[in-house]
């Protein structure tokens, strides 16, 4: 099979164009990308000034003081490269995305349609350029990797000039560093040499890798284009005439839009299990919020927890609200999954029961709003009330803090099964009627004999006392530091209370209730 | 229809070899356990059927001390600081069927342990808490009664007998359990936590490692003799409670003061009493 012709397209530097683009670092001044301390990219600037691939950190800013250093990220590359990619289908359809900064198309189709292969790269190049504000190259060729090399000479290789083409590079360029060096100290020094060799010797010596180089080097590249298949688009957006600011039309609206969603992804045979609700107000203000949910969201679902959504941004009070009524409503599908994915349980039990339970409980969230129904997290943390963290009903159920590590400090079990949601004031005296207090070095004053709970309460005598437990966390954090210690009080009435003194003040935390 | 009844008087009437005789089972009997949430082996003796029969109303009362049975609304009186162990028999109620894959919803108590309660065992996952149900309560309630299992739920202040015998209804059709927590007339058998001795603290030292609670139940039908039992809540060693706690623990001293005091309420002669 003879390679195919193709066309590719190479945007030169792109993770520091990919840094310009997502981050704003200006690509005109010296700016290089590091990764490991080393150099993989950097701008037509610093090049000047003496930067290389592959230099150290200290080097290349000693080459160049003012070198704006930017770390490498992979994603932010490809993300970056996206819109190119999008806006070279645009013109030629079926793009294979070899890495970030580099995609071909099959040449055969652009040429024929703009009339000829020159026509369509200049097409492609121009089209870019204003769609995205990006510089680039195009090279034709026959077969993806001489296609690649063509772009970054700027050539268009006539039919069947490829291995001449290619004769011409070093080594260097088939991007395999060992087998490179190999080859140099063989005295191979460009593809042509290498492509000399008899392939069934380069198999013997070299091994399968060496010998797809060979046929590579060759310019036998005869690997049909991986084409990326474009995603389809499951957004749905309704834009309204009159800007939605009473509830009841917000919630009509929120209705129609579900069932569309509904039926785009049933349509792919799609499912989400979250929903990203979007709203544009009158005045330009945007709000965004993610509803997530545990099973799939059916249309229903959707249409409550847009109505929801639009009910507490249109009667919300503080800075959520918006400032005007919503314009244009958006509803992206996250989180997609094949709809066959998730199977009820075999005998229906779990299923069934399940599913009442949700039914009852979406009821109240719908009587109370989302947030009323809860359900608790064991986090990690030390004070009983750090230990739960309460999600709404439905939601994302991870611990923000991992319970399995040791927290060492915390309070031994068992749990108070009462923990109140504000301590409350207390002051624990002496038996000659002192105030207790504990000193830096976890000295008691006196032993506590009696606490008073609460402004007006009364006196209630101490049977048994455990103490002091200091706890002393995020001090390198002022604004969530902690420092006290804690009690453990028994008292004459059968009550056992979790006492903490802090800043000299006395709590009430828990009530081992 | 007919055939079913006819069928249930030929398997009940049926002379059974006597082989087979243990095994077979009354149609009544096997609906009865299907009807019927698992409790924890300590709870059982206080409860008719040994477990939460779908359909009741088992309340679990406030403290003896305090009147109103009112949830925290303002800051004073606070109720949890006058409760003795009345979260923690709720919890130990709902554990056992937690556990066995049951749904249970906690109404309108904001200061409910997530710890304690999964210490207890009870699982979080399928425990849903609605802190503050406001002035819809009933509302919530019946609403949550429709789809969960148990339902516990806080009464705000006095409920008037009409609102609580549509509830009970309510529980009684859908096949759920109402466990009103605080005062409420009219339940199937009421539990109340009378007192608790706590178990490992000295003065200055140790540190609270386990509680003999005295739990009384009352009620009606088959419940109506009243009972008192002690249980062990939390029990030593942690973990939850099980059935092969029930003695002392030698390492264990009770509260100074707390060990021998008479126990009040247990005035009335039929007394059962179990340590």
């Amino acid at each position: 099979m003879a390679p195919v012709r193709v066309l590719a397209l190479w945007c030169p530097d792109w993770p520091v164009v990919a840094a310009e683009i997502v981050e704003g670092v200006p690509a005109h001044t010296p700016v290089a990308v590091f990764a490991a301390n080393r150099v993989v990219a950097c701008s037509p600037a610093a090049r000047a000034e003496g930067v290389r691939r592959g230099l150290r950190k200290r080097e290349a800013q000693s080459r160049c003081p003012g070198l704006t250093v930017v770390a490498h990220d992979p994603a932010r590359d490809a993300r970056a490269f996206e819109p190119v990619v999008a806006a070279v289908e645009e013109v030629a359809p079926g793009v294979e995305v070899t890495r970030p900064g580099v995609c071909a198309v099959a040449a055969r189709g652009p040429a024929g349609y703009f009339g000829g292969e020159e026509r369509a790269a200049e097409r492609i190049v121009e089209h870019v350029a204003q769609a995205c504000a990006v510089e680039s190259q195009v090279g034709v060729a026959d077969g993806v990797f001489a296609a690649v090399l063509a772009a970054r000479a700027g050539r268009l290789v006539p039919p069947g000039g490829t291995p001449r083409f290619l004769a011409g590079l070093d080594v260097s360029v088939l991007d395999r560093p060992q087998l490179t060096d190999l080859l140099r100290r063989l005295g191979l020094r460009t593809l042509g040499d290498f492509a000399a060799l008899p392939a069934s010797d380069v198999l013997a010596r070299f091994g399968f890798d060496a010998a797809y180089a060979h046929r590579l080097a060759a310019g036998r590249d005869d690997a049909p284009l991986a084409v990326r298949r474009p995603p389809p688009d499951l957004d749905v957006v309704e834009t309204f005439d009159e800007p939605l600011d009473r509830v009841d039309a917000a919630a009509f609206a929120a209705r129609a839009l579900a069932g569309r969603l509904h039926e785009r992804l049933a349509a792919h045979g799609l499912a989400c299990t979250r929903v990203v609700v979007e709203a544009v107000t009158a005045t330009g203000q945007e709000l965004c919020r993610t509803w997530r949910h545990e099973g799939l969201l059916t249309a229903a679902a959707v249409a409550d927890r847009v109505r929801w959504q639009l009910e507490g941004w249109l009667t919300g009070t503080g800075s959520a609200r918006p400032t005007g009524g919503i314009l244009r409503l958006r509803l992206a599908p996250d989180g997609v999954v094949a709809h066959t994915a998730l199977q009820p349980g075999l005998w229906g039990e779990t299923g069934e029961r399940q599913d009442r339970a949700h039914r009852a409980l979406t009821r109240v969230q719908g009587l109370l709003g989302p947030d009323a129904v809860v359900t608790a997290v064991l986090c990690g943390g030390r004070s009983p009330a750090d230990r739960v963290r309460l999600v709404p009903w439905g939601e994302d159920r991870t611990p923000e803090r991992d319970p399995a590590q040791p927290w060492p400090g915390a309070l031994p079990p068992p749990a108070p099964a009462t923990v109140l949601t504000e301590p409350l004031p207390a002051a624990v005296y002496a038996a000659d009627g002192a105030p207790v207090s504990v000193t830096g070095r976890l000295e008691v004053s006196a032993p506590p004999a009696r606490v008073v709970v609460g402004q007006p309460g009364e006196p209630v005598g101490i049977r048994g006392w455990a103490g002091p437990w200091p706890l002393d966390e995020r001090w390198w954090a002022p604004e969530e530091a902690r420092r006290q210690v804690w009690f453990q009080m028994c008292l004459v009435d059968g009550r056992a209370l979790l006492l903490a003194l802090r800043a000299g003040a006395w709590v009430v935390e828990a009530v081992y209730d | 229809m007919a055939d079913i009844v006819a069928l249930r008087r030929r398997v009940t009437v049926a002379p059974a070899s006597t082989a087979l005789h243990g095994l077979v089972r009354t149609a009544d009997e096997v609906a009865d356990s299907s009807r019927t949430l698992p409790v924890l082996p300590l709870l059982r003796p206080l409860l008719p059927g040994g477990g939460l029969r779908r359909g009741a109303t088992v309340a679990v009362a406030p403290a003896p001390g305090d009147p109103s049975g009112r949830p925290p609304v303002g800051p004073a009186p606070p109720r949890p600081l006058a409760s003795h162990g009345g979260t923690s028999l709720l919890l130990a109620l709902l554990a056992a069927a937690s556990r066995a894959g049951s749904w249970c919803a906690v109404v309108g108590v904001p200061t409910l342990g997530g710890v304690a309660a999964a210490e207890f065992g009870v699982d979080l996952g399928r425990l849903a808490l609605v802190p503050n149900p406001g002035p819809e309560w009933t509302a919530v309630v019946a609403a949550l009664l429709d789809g969960m299992d148990i339902v516990a739920a806080a009464p705000p202040g006095h409920v008037a007998p009409s609102v609580a015998s549509r509830l009970a209804a309510r529980a009684r059709q859908r096949g759920s359990v109402l466990v009103p927590y605080g005062r409420w007339e009219g339940a199937d058998v009421t539990l109340e936590a009378v007192r608790g001795v706590w178990y490992g603290v000295g003065q200055g030292h140790g540190r609270l490692r386990a509680r003999q609670l005295t739990v009384a139940a009352r009620g009606r039908g088959a419940a109506v003799r009243p009972k008192q039992l002690r249980i062990w809540l939390p029990a030593p060693g942690g973990g939850p409670p099980g059935a092969g706690n029930a003695g002392d623990p030698p390492v264990l001293t009770p509260v100074p003061g707390l060990a021998e005091p008479a126990v009040p309420g247990l005035a009335e002669p039929p007394r059962q009493e179990a340590v």
